[in-house]
C-alpha cells in the first residue's frame, strides 16, 4: 500500500461517496438524518478537491486514472486537471451551502415518508455532477447525463404539488430532447472513429479532419453533441422548461438545479471542445459562431423576458437564460481568454444564483407563500438577513464592483479585444444587457425595501433558522471574497484550460 | 384608478412595485385584449403563431422533415454494416475478443465487457434503474398530498369488484408459469458470463414472473413477502455490494496493489472473478425495478 498515490485516487473518492450515500439514503429512516448524511458528504468531497485542487496547482499538471485493471482505450478513465478541481471544489461548497441553507424549506415541503427519496435524488445529482467535471470518457457521460437527468426531475416533484407535476412534464421532455441528440451524436461519432475515450476520439477526429473524410458526418455528430447541451443547458431558444420548474420546485432544489446542474453541463461541454473536437476543428466547422450568435442572442431575450414577469422566481429563472448566454458568449468566442471568462463566470453565477433562489425562497416564506414582487414589498425589513443576501446578490448580477459578477463582465469585455471580428457585437450586447439586468433586478430590490405603513404599525420581525443565516452570511462573504481576490481563481483556471488542449 | 389616467411617474412607480398587473386584474386583462387587437396586423410574436395551428404544425413538420433528411444524409455517408474495414474494427474490438476470455473469465463477451472492461458504465446503468424506480415511487406512492380520502374510497370498490372476479384461466396459469419463470430468470442471471443473457435480461424476466403472480393473485400476495422495507433493502443492498466489489476492483487495478480475484476456469459456473456475483445483483436490481414500476403504477403502493 505505500506505493498508492492518495490524491490521484481523489475524483474516484469523491464520485463514489456521493453514489455511496445516494444508496445510504434511501436506508435511512428520516429526513433529518439523510440530511446529516448529506452535510457530512458534501464537507469531505470539498476538502478532497480542496486538496486535489492545491496539489495541482503546485504541480502545474493534470493526471488520469485508470478505472479498474485495464489501460485507455479499453477500460473507462477519469481525469483531473486544475480546472476539474476547481469545478468540484466550488461545486461542493455551493451545494454544501445551499442544501444547508434550505433544508427548512425541504421539511416543510415535502412530505415526511418522501423526504429521504429526495435526498437519494440531491446525492445521486451531486455524484453524476462530478462524474461528469472528471470524466475521460464519453459513453460515460452519457450515462451520468441520464442520472442527471431523472435526478433533477425528481427533484421538482417532490413538492407534490400540480404545478409541480406540469413543471417536471415540461423539464422532462425537454431534458430527454437533448439527452437523445446527445446519444445520436455519440453513435454516429463512435461509428467513424471506433473510440470512446477522450484522448483517442481527439487524434481520430484530427486525423480525420485533416484528411477532409466522413467531413459532412463529422459536422453532423458534433452538432448533434452540441444541440444536445445547449438543450440541456437552457441556452436561448430551449429556455422554455426553466422558468415553470424553477416556480414550482423548493427554492432549494431550484437554486441547485439553475446555479450547478445548468453549469456541470456547460464544463462538460468545455471539455469537449478541448479534449474530444479540439479548438481548432471546432474552429474550422463553425459551431463556435452559432454558439455565440446564441449566447448573444439569450443574453438579450433572457432579460427581456425576466423584465415581463412579476414572480420574482420566474424573474430569476429568466436571469438564468440570460448568465446561460453570457457563458455561452464566451465559449462562442473561440480565445483562451473568453474560455477563461466563461469559466469564471459559471463560479460567479453559481455563487450567486444558488443565493437568490434561497432568499427568494425564505421571503415568499415570509409573505406566507405569495410570489409576486408586489406582495413582497416591505418583506426585507421583515427577515433582514434573506433581504440583504438578495440584494448583495441583484447588485452582484448587475455587475457592480467589489461583487464576483462585475469581474466575469471585466473578463468578458476584455476576451472581446482579442476575438477578431466580434468585439463590436461583444461590446454593444453586453452594454444592453447589464442595463437589462438592472432594470429588471433594481425595481425589485426597491420593492422589498421599500417600507409598507400597515394600520397595525410595525411588522414583526421573522428570524429564519441559525442554519439559514450563517450560509447566507458565507455565501455573502464567498460574492466579496470572489470579487475581490479574483485572481489567484483566474490563474487557475487559465492554467486548467491550458492542461486540457 | 385605471391605467389610462396615470401619469408617466404613476405608471413607473406602479411598474417598480409590480401592481401593474395585479391590482387592477380587469383593468389589465382588458388592456391586454385591446392591444393584442390592435397588434393584430402589426408584429407576429410566437404567442399568435402557437394560437394559429397551420402555421404551427408546419413549423413542426418541416423542422422534423429537416432533420430527418440530414440524419438520412449522414447514415448514406456512414461507413457500411459490419464491412471489415470500418473504423470500429480496431485494436479495440480486437482485444475484446481476442483476450477477453483471458482477461475477465467470462465466455459471454458482452458480459465481460459490460461488467469487467467497462465496468464503471454499468454501475452507472445499475444506480439509473434505482433512481427511475425511487423517482417513481415519489410520484405516485400514495400520500396526504396526491391522495384524498374520495379517492381512497374509489380505490376500494376497485379492488373489492377485482377480488369479485373470478380469474380462474389466469390464476391456474399463473400457480403453474410462475415458478418456471422465476427458475428460468435464475438460470439466466447465473448463466450470465457463460451463455448469453445475464443481470439485464435475467432481472426482467424474474420481473416479468412477479407481475403475472401479481395480476392473477393480487398484489397484497406479492406484498406479504416483497415489502416496502424489503424492496428498499433488496434494491439498496445489492447496489451496495456491486458498490463494494467495483470499489475494491477500481482501487487495486488502478494503483495496482492488492489481490487479484482468482479468474477460475472458463466455463464453469464459479468463474470469472466478480462477474457471477454482480450479475446477481444487477439482476435483483432489474427486477425490483420492474416490479416496482407495475405495483406504483397499478395502485400507487407497494
Amino acid at each position: 500500500m505505500a506505493d498508492v498515490n492518495w490524491i490521484q485516487n481523489i475524483p474516484f473518492f469523491s464520485i463514489f461517496l456521493a453514489m455511496f450515500c445516494a444508496i445510504l439514503s434511501a436506508l435511512v429512516r428520516s429526513g433529518r438524518t439523510a440530511q446529516t448524511i448529506h452535510m457530512l458528504m458534501a464537507w469531505m468531497t470539498a476538502i478532497l478537491s480542496a486538496v486535489l485542487l492545491g496539489h495541482l496547482v503546485q504541480t502545474g499538471e493534470s493526471f488520469s486514472f485508470q478505472m479498474g485493471h485495464f489501460p485507455a482505450p479499453w477500460g473507462n478513465e477519469l481525469r483531473a486537471g486544475p480546472l476539474e478541481a476547481l469545478m468540484a471544489l466550488v461545486f461542493s461548497v455551493v451545494m454544501l451551502l445551499t442544501s444547508t441553507g434550505g433544508q427548512e424549506f425541504v421539511f416543510q415541503d415535502v412530505v415526511p415518508e418522501k423526504q429521504r427519496f429526495y435526498y437519494v435524488m440531491l446525492h445521486a445529482l451531486f455524484g453524476a455532477m462530478l462524474a461528469l467535471v472528471y470524466t475521460n470518457d464519453i459513453f460515460t457521460a452519457y450515462v451520468f447525463i441520464e442520472i442527471l437527468t431523472i435526478a433533477s426531475c425528481a427533484l421538482i416533484l417532490a413538492k407534490g404539488t400540480a404545478q409541480a407535476m406540469v413543471g417536471t412534464t415540461h423539464y422532462l421532455v425537454i431534458s430527454l430532447l437533448g439527452s437523445g441528440t446527445i446519444l445520436l451524436g455519440i453513435s454516429i461519432l463512435y461509428s467513424i472513429t471506433g473510440h470512446l475515450l477522450f484522448p483517442q476520439l481527439k487524434e481520430a477526429v484530427v486525423q480525420l479532419a485533416a484528411q477532409g473524410q466522413y467531413s459532412f458526418v463529422l459536422l453532423v455528430a458534433a452538432g448533434l453533441l452540441f444541440l444536445g447541451l445547449a438543450i440541456k443547458s437552457a441556452l436561448f431558444p430551449f429556455h422554455s422548461m426553466l422558468p415553470g420548474a424553477y416556480q414550482a420546485a423548493i427554492p432549494t432544489a431550484s437554486g441547485i438545479l439553475s446555479g450547478l446542474v445548468l453549469k456541470s453541463y456547460i464544463v462538460l461541454s468545455i471539455k469537449w471542445i478541448y479534449s474530444v473536437f479540439s479548438i481548432e476543428v471546432m474552429l474550422q466547422i463553425k459551431i463556435m459562431d452559432i454558439l455565440f450568435v446564441f449566447g448573444l442572442l439569450g443574453m438579450v431575450m433572457g432579460s427581456l423576458y425576466a423584465m415581463r414577469e412579476n414572480r420574482m422566481k420566474r424573474m430569476l429563472a429568466y436571469s438564468s437564460v440570460a448568465q446561460i448566454g453570457y457563458i455561452y458568449m464566451g465559449i462562442g468566442m473561440g480565445s483562451r481568454i473568453g474560455m477563461v471568462a466563461a469559466c469564471f463566470h459559471i463560479l460567479a453565477h453559481a455563487v450567486t444564483k444558488s443565493m437568490l433562489f434561497l432568499c427568494c425562497g425564505q421571503m415568499v416564506k415570509d409573505s406566507g407563500g405569495k410570489e409576486q414582487i408586489f406582495y413582497l414589498r416591505g418583506i426585507a425589513h421583515k427577515n433582514p438577513l434573506a433581504g440583504i443576501g438578495f440584494t448583495v446578490g441583484a447588485l452582484s448580477m448587475i455587475g457592480i464592483p467589489m461583487l464576483v459578477g462585475f469581474i466575469s463582465k471585466l473578463y468578458f469585455a476584455t476576451a472581446s479585444v482579442y476575438a477578431p471580428g466580434k468585439m463590436a457585437a461583444v461590446m454593444i450586447v453586453l452594454g444592453i444587457s447589464m442595463v437589462l439586468n438592472a432594470m429588471y433586478f433594481l425595481p425589485s430590490v426597491i420593492a422589498i425595501w421599500t417600507p409598507v405603513r400597515t394600520t397595525e404599525g410595525r411588522q414583526e420581525r421573522s428570524w429564519s433558522t441559525p442554519a439559514f443565516g450563517v450560509c447566507m452570511l458565507l455565501f455573502i462573504g464567498l460574492q466579496i471574497a470572489l470579487g475581490v481576490c479574483y485572481q489567484p481563481f483566474i490563474r487557475v483556471i487559465e492554467m486548467g484550460i491550458g492542461l486540457l488542449q | 384608478m385605471t391605467n389610462q389616467n396615470k401619469t408617466i411617474w404613476q405608471k413607473w412607480k406602479a411598474w417598480v412595485n409590480g401592481e401593474e398587473a395585479l391590482l387592477h386584474p380587469d383593468a389589465y386583462i382588458a388592456k391586454r385584449a385591446e392591444r393584442k387587437k390592435r397588434s393584430k396586423k402589426k408584429t407576429f410574436n410566437m404567442r399568435r403563431m402557437k394560437e394559429n395551428p397551420q402555421v404551427y404544425h408546419f413549423l413542426c413538420v418541416s423542422v422534423c422533415a429537416a432533420f430527418i433528411g440530414i440524419l438520412l444524409a449522414v447514415v448514406a455517408e456512414l461507413p457500411s454494416f459490419g464491412a471489415a474495414e470500418n473504423p470500429t474494427n480496431n485494436e479495440v474490438m480486437e482485444r475484446y475478443l481476442e483476450k477477453g476470455m483471458e482477461e475477465t473469465g467470462a465466455i459471454n463477451f458482452v458480459t465481460g465487457m459490460i461488467l469487467d472492461y467497462r465496468a464503471f458504465d454499468t454501475f452507472g446503468e445499475a444506480n439509473v434503474l434505482f433512481l427511475a424506480v425511487i423517482g417513481v415511487w415519489m410520484l405516485l406512492q400514495r400520500d396526504r398530498k396526491n391522495f384524498s380520502a374520495e379517492q381512497e374510497r374509489e380505490c376500494e370498490e376497485d379492488a373489492a369488484i377485482e377480488t369479485a372476479e373470478s380469474k380462474t384461466i389466469l390464476q391456474i396459469g399463473a400457480k403453474y408459469l410462475t415458478p418456471m419463470i422465476l427458475l428460468y430468470g435464475v438460470y439466466v442471471i447465473c448463466n450470465g458470463h457463460l451463455s448469453p443473457g445475464g443481470g439485464f435480461s435475467g432481472g426482467a424476466i424474474i420481473g416479468g414472473g412477479l407481475i403475472l403472480y401479481a395480476a392473477a393473485y393480487g398484489q397484497e400476495k406479492v406484498g406479504a413477502f416483497l415489502t416496502k422495507r424489503r424492496f428498499l433493502t433488496m434494491i439498496a443492498g445489492s447496489l451496495l455490494t456491486y458498490f463494494a466489489c467495483k470499489s475494491y476492483s477500481f482501487f487495486t487495478g488502478a494503483n495496482h496493489v492488492g489481490y487479484a480475484i482468482p479468474k477460475g476456469t472458463p466455463g464453469e459456473i464459479l468463474s470469472a472473478g466478480w462477474i457471477l456475483p454482480l450479475n446477481i445483483c444487477v439482476g435483483l436490481v432489474v427486477a425490483c425495478t420492474m416490479y416496482g414500476f407495475y405495483a406504483l403504477f397499478t395502485k400507487g403502493e407497494l
